[in-house]
């Protein structure tokens, strides 16, 4: 069955929020990587079997227009919020990817009863161990930080193959907006971690066991900070997980966000 | 004119194989191979070169400051800039400049400026400047917002300047619930503020609104004239005429008692293989955000190897057929500068002199040469074109003080 995807364009908070849409069933929200997201993937086409799946660009990434005063993931978080209100859905779950992880717990953290399912998958958003650090894409070039993401360089060429100019400069816009809302502490909060603990929806902690970018220990404090949350580490597998691993992460989401 | 003895003082006494070794000699090329020791005997024999450079007739010395790199030593510029307050008794004390999206602070920022105008009985020339890249990610500050905190703490210390305290700041970057320091600035209406570049057209444009003198660091002379043409275009718009007191300009000399002397030297101005602030990543030196959204399409194909240099990769010998760099006898230096000047008329001149490993004989004699006799000879040559500094021209200090502009004249008839 091939999906067929919708983009649309919402206005939220002052801004032109751009939206993919496809599949039907209930709800997930997918956000996507600090480096924005390509249009398609398998791992999206997966979820709209089961899924009505919704993918923003987030504001000032990809299609979606800057908010001049936007500075936090939680900014980030409210207007997702505010999207799903306009879209009217509910029982939501929400998937994470990376910086898009961060979103989606400060998204479960205020609005604790709002969700049916958490999926976290190499979340940033919490501090590593003591000595470990969320990789600084700030010093390394354009293209050598998405490859640091892949366990095996050849995931990295079947998404962006040699890298098209338009690429790079996408991920540049990305990095700049990644500095305007995540700079300093680096793509963590004090805080966050202090406020997880209310979050009722059940969660689900997925990390490659090769994660150069955020280490496997936040992933850890994620786990300890939500309560009842499971954990599952990905073999063979770095920080893009969605598209480095498609069909092992979708099977773990699909299961997880199906079980009753 | 207005002439100025500079030197990035280079911290030379490193293995400089370490940094071809390593890669890069910027922002992450380890400090283990500094040695205090030699910084030591660097920055005193630096201080001593300044005074000399008075004593054989600068009119002013110009400062600056870089963090994490061997090619400059200076980590504050106000702390030299307060020494030569001190020890100084005649020069200009130019500092081209304070990085200023680099305070968290801009009040003690004006403060300290302040105690520098007055210890050096009003001799502060205080520029300012947006800081490379690489010293927004040295210090920590979020290069995305560089010209938006440039902008704020500019105003921020105009107004500390200016406006008798206690007030209020409540700025997108700068929060401050009682400016009211106790130093203020001796020069009135404040002290002159010029601005250092090379390439950014939107601080040509805000430097000409602002009607600061634009100080082009070592541009090409082509180069230089667009930069003219912009401010001029920009300060026309705002009800000026631009002259030579509006523009300054930064060029590489070196001088000694034979051209072939000066010539192995000044091959040290290529030390940090050619790059004026060292060898490094090009996104340590634009990370995103900082350069102006028209430039990110050539700078993403530059940085990843797609496209060549904009700046380009000049050998040595080029950069002296194209005058972007000077050396040789005072004669030979003084005939160059000549052509020079009356191709880029500037009103204010910086020769940045020594760089690299010079040794200490050579570096002092270059300052005699340079300052007692290249330099009253560009003044001369100067004057005859009518190159003005902003004293001679007695212009204002800033647009705000100005009592010629268009729109002014029309309004009085």
């Amino acid at each position: 069955m091939s999906i067929v995807w919708t983009d649309t364009v919402k206005q939220i908070a002052g801004v032109e929020l751009h939206l993919t849409r496809g599949g039907s069933g209930p709800a997930v929200l997918v956000l996507h990587h600090d480096i924005g997201s390509v249009d398609r993937l398998p791992f999206y086409d997966a979820l709209a079997e089961k899924f009505d799946v919704l993918i923003p660009h987030h504001p000032g990434w990809g299609k979606s227009q800057r908010p001049q005063w936007l500075r936090s993931p939680r900014d980030i978080a409210a207007i997702y919020a505010w999207l799903l209100a306009d879209l009217e859905v509910s029982g939501v779950s929400l998937i994470g990817l990376g910086f898009g992880g961060w979103i989606a717990a400060e998204m479960a953290s205020l609005a604790p009863r709002d969700y049916t399912a958490l999926v976290l998958v190499g979340a940033a958003g919490i501090k590593p161990d003591e000595g470990e650090y969320i990789a600084d894409q700030a010093i390394v070039s354009y293209i050598d930080y998405p490859k640091s993401g892949f366990h095996d360089e050849a995931a990295f060429a079947r998404i962006y193959g040699g890298v098209s100019t338009d690429q790079l400069e996408a991920w540049d816009i990305a990095r700049e907006m990644s500095f305007r809302t995540a700079w300093k502490p680096y793509m963590y909060s004090q805080t966050l971690p202090h406020l997880l603990g209310g979050v009722r929806a059940p969660a689900l902690i997925v990390w490659g066991d090769d994660d150069r970018i955020v280490p496997l220990s936040a992933g850890r404090a994620y786990a300890r900070a939500l309560p009842g949350a499971a954990m599952t580490v990905v073999p063979d597998c770095g920080h893009f997980a969605e598209m480095e691993k498609p069909d092992a992460l979708a099977k773990l989401a699909i299961d997880f966000l199906s079980r009753k | 004119m207005h002439m100025m003895y500079f030197t990035e003082q280079p911290m030379s006494a490193y293995d400089a194989q370490a940094g071809l070794d390593y890669g890069a000699t910027a922002l992450t090329f380890s400090n283990s191979h500094f040695d205090p020791n030699e910084g030591s005997r660097l920055y005193n024999e630096y201080l001593e070169e300044y005074i000399m450079a008075e004593e054989y007739g600068a009119d002013g010395i110009m400062l600056n400051e870089h963090h994490n790199a061997p090619f400059c030593m200076q980590a504050r510029t106000n702390m030299f800039a307060s020494i030569l307050a001190a020890v100084t008794k005649r020069v200009k004390i130019v500092i081209l400049g304070n990085p200023l999206p680099l305070t968290e602070n801009p009040v003690q920022l004006a403060e300290e400026l302040a105690m520098i105008d007055m210890i050096s009985k009003g001799r502060l020339v205080s520029g300012f400047v947006r800081g490379g890249g690489q010293e927004q990610l040295a210090n920590g500050v979020n290069p995305a917002f560089n010209r938006e905190r440039f902008m704020e703490a500019h105003d921020l210390v105009q107004k500390t300047w200016t406006q008798p305290g206690p007030f209020r700041w409540e700025g997108t970057h700068y929060q401050q619930r009682v400016v009211n320091p106790w130093a203020i600035p001796m020069q009135k209406p404040y002290p002159r503020v010029w601005i250092p570049g090379v390439l950014s057209k939107e601080t040509v444009i805000w430097t000409a609104q602002q009607r600061y003198p634009y100080i082009a660091l070592n541009t090409s002379i082509e180069a230089t004239k667009q930069i003219h043409e912009t401010y001029d275009k920009a300060a026309a718009e705002v009800g000026y005429t631009a002259g030579p007191e509006n523009f300054g300009y930064l060029i590489r000399v070196h001088v000694q008692d034979t051209e072939e002397k000066a010539m192995e030297n000044a091959r040290q101005f290529m030390w940090m293989q050619g790059e004026f602030t060292g060898l490094a990543n090009p996104v340590w030196a634009n990370p995103a955000g900082y350069f102006s959204p028209s430039g990110r399409r050539a700078f993403v194909e530059f940085s990843t190897g797609r496209a060549k240099n904009p700046r380009g990769n000049p050998t040595f010998e080029q950069q002296v057929a194209d005058t972007m760099i000077i050396a040789g006898t005072p004669d030979q230096v003084i005939e160059r500068l000549k052509y020079l000047v009356r191709e880029t008329r500037p009103g204010i001149m910086g020769i940045w002199a020594n760089d690299g490993n010079v040794s200490k004989e050579d570096r002092r004699r270059c300052i005699q040469l340079l300052c007692g006799e290249v330099m009253p000879a560009i003044k001369e040559y100067g004057a005859t074109l009518g190159l003005n500094d902003p004293w001679e021209a007695n212009a204002p200090v800033h647009l705000r003080y100005s009592t010629d502009l268009a729109s002014q004249k029309v309004a009085a008839e």
